[in-house]
């Protein structure tokens, strides 16, 4: 009944998008961004950490309780608090960028220390007893073995960081979440759907990207699985 | 450049915790937030938890969790502006409820996810042997899902328990924008206000309000949870071969 | 008694599990299904307590027809044991054990107390009681989940591969106590495993299936040793079965010869001069064998002092009065001196033996076996003893 409404006619959507189409990319684009670049730095941020935690067994439960800690804090919360932390201005998309790190790193730290130590024992066994150093083990055997663990991992954070920079635009940070805004002020007199269901569309096919981009960085790290997986 | 000076000073300000006329304080407002909070995820474990126990235990349907698992990839603030947009315009007075409804749809639609997904997932984890011997010994269907792959799966329904209240409680916040009370009025009201120290002091208390809900809900888990599945028994007493085997849980925190 | 009736499994795509199976589990014996797996040995024991309901044919359970009582009541009165015990991670030991007897709703503080019995019965701390299964070992969490089997006196009990989890030197604890408890309780017993020493070493009867579901012997241990009614079953039983199969049969009185002995403390000089061939039995104060001493190329000037412990040959295993002939070949085989040590139920030396006269014995047993066998064959067609198989 509702979705028959004019409004929300598809012909609408892609009349809005057209009319539009110049800002909605310029969205498009730093809602991309936003999301992207707190994963990159999370997961550079998280890898020491997470092998600290694993070389290091007493700095495991401290580690993953602050970082488990970090992750209860809204997003809402964090983008509004980090003006006064880091003295940038409320609108900066700096903001969200750090914020969205700091999710990432609460997320990836357990799952590198996990992913390390997932590697069966008999194998760092066998890589000690060839006469791999402690580094080259990490590099040749952990690291490897640990990559489909933090690539699950990393493909939570991409999504989710989709839907939480999105968030970012109720306090003014222009992404993809100003088409929901946008479609709210524009609802005040009547509904008015093409600008939110553009910004639902245009948010689940960049979270299915990323998640998509991230399964194939994936596979083509570990083209052993691939052979077991073909047997 | 924003002090902490004066995000402090409006916390301790006691006429800030007291309401005003045409305006509520800090108490009344962490009383909706919780309240608005509660119900949701009352109504989502309702759901999530029985559908989950039966799809777990009869491993049928299991298709009801993969296609409540893809609701996590719609950002929750278009979910609540377009259920906002297509809801409030047919309710007519009755206070809050214009904001409310659409609310708290979309607060369900969001703790309901983790709380099935972690159901299943943890009575899919219960040992095959120890299933296996609880039927062989005689117990019905039904006591083998209450007396052994319930208590077993209690540690991943509380991950995904606690997992949705901090959803839920992160999201209620964004309700104010649509118009709702709760703790996100002081940060939406600031923002329109220029008012920082209030913006602040309002996302501090929601992380306040989230750390202390997740707390409660971690010393509910450890009330809760036996200590043969926890593991928190003493260690020295653990015979020379077993190994702690940890579940890797991942759980997406949208909003 | 447990009664299979033309009892088949059969499953929607075609695949047999069970075929016409045929055979009795008598009372207060152990009866094992053994075979490679595919053969529906587990199927076969999953279908007495209804795990898995058969296809065709009748399972009785003491003349009661098992399909027409409700499952869960069933299995209530038979004991169930598998592989990796299988026991309530969230439940104490204790707890553990009493679950049929809470299941049946038995007041808790007696079903508790009969519980802590069972778990020193089956040879366990009884500190264990309050810990969790994941602060126990594989081996006695294996015992907790016997002992729970055991928990409501069920007269019978299934047990599905219950030892093979664990490693060898614990499996053997376990089934040498499992022998005993079995001697105190007397239950009937099926017992599956895909190991054929386990089932000899365990069983009264022997069922022997081969992949598809087929029944190919069902035998005592020493007659499966002795005639394996078909290749597959010869197969299976394995090589050594010859000597294995002198396992199952009794040495009656064995002819022993006087042997020498010294104590221990004895001087060394003087215990050389009841050496024979070089070597001289060590006993200690109540006539118990200890070992053996060599004097081989040792000379006079060398030998001081006293007759120690540590100077002993241990390598000698010893046979009792009374027990099988494999235990007698092994003794004379195993023994320093070519003497085998033979011993009586309170461990005192009676005397010894040489390999050739327990060759002789079991010569002498073949012969009166063979004479038996072909008067049997008089009366019926087929034989190929070589063993008696009395035990």
């Amino acid at each position: 009944m509702i979705l028959a409404d004019d409004n929300s006619s598809p012909l609408k959507l892609f009349s809005y998008f057209s009319n539009n189409h110049s800002q909605v990319l310029s969205w498009l684009w730093s809602h991309a961004w936003l999301s992207v670049v707190p994963v990159v730095i999370g997961l550079i941020v998280s890898l020491p950490l997470g092998w600290l935690a694993r070389r290091y067994r007493w700095v495991y439960p401290p580690m993953v309780s602050l970082t488990g800690l970090l992750y209860t804090i809204p997003s809402i919360a964090l983008f509004v608090v980090m003006p006064s932390l880091l003295g940038t201005r409320i609108l900066d998309p700096i903001n969200v960028v750090v914020a969205l790190s700091v999710y990432t790193v609460a997320l990836l730290v357990r799952v590198v220390a996990d992913g390390l130590g997932s590697v069966p024992e008999e194998v760092n066994q066998a890589a000690t007893a060839m006469g791999l150093t402690r580094f080259q083990r990490l590099l040749k055997v952990e690291l490897p073995i640990a990559v489909p663990v933090i690539a699950a991992g990393l493909r939570v954070a991409a999504v989710s960081n989709v839907s939480m920079v999105a968030v970012a635009a109720t306090i003014g940070v222009p992404e993809l979440g100003q088409l929901f805004t946008n479609g709210f002020q524009l609802s005040v007199s009547g509904p008015y759907y093409p600008p939110i269901l553009l910004g639902l569309i245009l948010c689940v096919i960049l979270a299915l990207v990323l998640d998509f981009a991230i399964v194939l960085l994936n596979r083509s790290l570990t083209p052993w699985r691939r052979v077991v997986a073909a047997r | 450049m924003i002090s902490f000076s004066g995000v402090i000073t409006w916390l301790n300000d006691p006429g800030n915790w007291r309401d005003r006329v045409g305006q509520e304080g800090i108490f009344t407002q962490l009383l909706n937030h919780l309240q608005y909070s509660v119900v949701a995820i009352l109504i989502a474990l309702a759901i999530g938890l029985p559908l989950g126990l039966l799809i777990g235990h009869s491993g049928r349907a299991t298709f009801i969790v993969s296609a409540v698992n893809a609701l996590r990839a719609l950002p929750t603030v278009g979910l609540l502006i377009l259920f906002y947009v297509i809801i409030g315009p047919h309710i007519h007075g009755k206070g809050d409820a214009a904001f409310l409804i659409p609310t708290e749809i979309v607060l369900v639609l969001l703790a309901t996810p983790p709380i099935l997904a972690n159901t299943y997932a943890g009575v899919q984890n219960v040992e095959p042997a120890a299933r296996d011997a609880a039927a062989g010994m005689g117990m019905t269907s039904t006591q083998v899902l209450f007396r052994v792959e319930l208590p077993n799966a209690l540690p991943l329904i509380f991950s995904g328990l606690r997992s949705a209240a901090l959803q839920v409680i992160a999201t209620a916040t964004i309700a104010a924008y649509v118009g709702l009370g709760g703790l996100g009025r002081f940060v939406y009201d600031g923002l329109a206000s220029r008012d920082f120290p209030q913006m602040t002091g309002g996302a501090i208390l929601v992380a306040i309000l989230a750390l202390v809900v997740d707390l409660l809900l971690a010393l509910g888990q450890r009330y809760a949870v036996s200590r043969g599945v926890s593991g928190r028994f003493s260690k020295r007493a653990l015979p020379a071969d077993s190994r702690s085997g940890e579940v890797v849980q991942l759980e997406v925190a949208s909003a | 008694m447990i009664r299979f009736e033309h009892v088949s499994k059969r499953y929607p795509d075609g695949t047999v599990a069970v075929d016409d199976l045929d055979l009795i589990a008598p009372s207060n014996q152990i009866t094992v299904f053994v075979g490679p797996s595919g053969c529906g040995k587990t199927t076969s024991l999953r279908m007495i307590n209804r795990m898995i309901d058969p296809t065709g044919g009748k399972i009785f359970i003491d003349d009661q027809d098992a399909s027409r009582v409700e499952p869960a009541k069933l299995r209530r009165g038979i004991g169930y044991v598998i592989q990796h015990a299988g026991l309530f991670p969230h439940r104490t030991i204790v707890d553990n054990v009493a679950t049929v007897p809470f299941l049946l709703g038995h007041d808790k503080r007696a079903a508790r107390k009969r519980a802590m019995e069972l778990i020193e019965r089956v040879g366990l701390d009884p500190k264990m009681a309050k810990r969790y299964p994941a602060q126990l070992s594989g081996g006695q969490q294996q015992r907790v989940g016997v002992a729970r089997a055991l928990a409501a006196d069920p007269p019978v009990m299934l047990m599905d591969e219950p030892f093979s989890a664990v490693d060898p030197v614990v499996r053997e604890q376990l089934q040498n106590e499992f022998l005993r408890l079995q001697g105190e309780l007397g239950k009937t017993i099926v017992f599956v495993t895909h190991d054929i020493d386990e089932a000899i070493k365990l069983g009264d009867q022997v069922a022997v299936l081969r992949v598809g579901g087929h029944l190919a012997q069902l035998a005592t241990p020493a007659e499966l040793l002795a005639q394996p009614a078909d290749p597959f079953v010869a197969g299976f039983v394995g090589r050594d079965r010859g000597y294995r199969a002198l396992g199952f049969t009794a040495a009656g009185t064995l002819p022993t010869n006087d042997e020498p002995t010294v104590r221990l403390g004895a001087d060394l000089r003087q215990a050389k001069g009841s050496a024979q061939n070089g070597w001289v039995l060590v006993v200690d104060d109540r006539q118990q064998p200890q070992g053996w001493l060599a004097f081989d190329g040792v000379a006079d000037s060398a030998l001081h002092g006293q007759v120690t412990s540590d100077l002993l040959n241990l390598g000698g295993t010893l046979a009792r009065q009374g027990g099988t002939l494999r235990e007698a070949l092994d003794a004379a085989l195993s023994s320093p001196s070519g003497r085998g040590v033979v011993i009586d139920d309170e461990r005192r030396l009676i005397g010894t033996l040489t390999a050739s006269e327990v060759l002789q014995r079991i010569e002498e047993r073949a012969a009166s076996t063979r004479h038996e066998a072909g008067v049997a064959m008089a009366s019926s067609a087929p034989a190929g003893s070589v063993v008696d198989g009395a035990p």
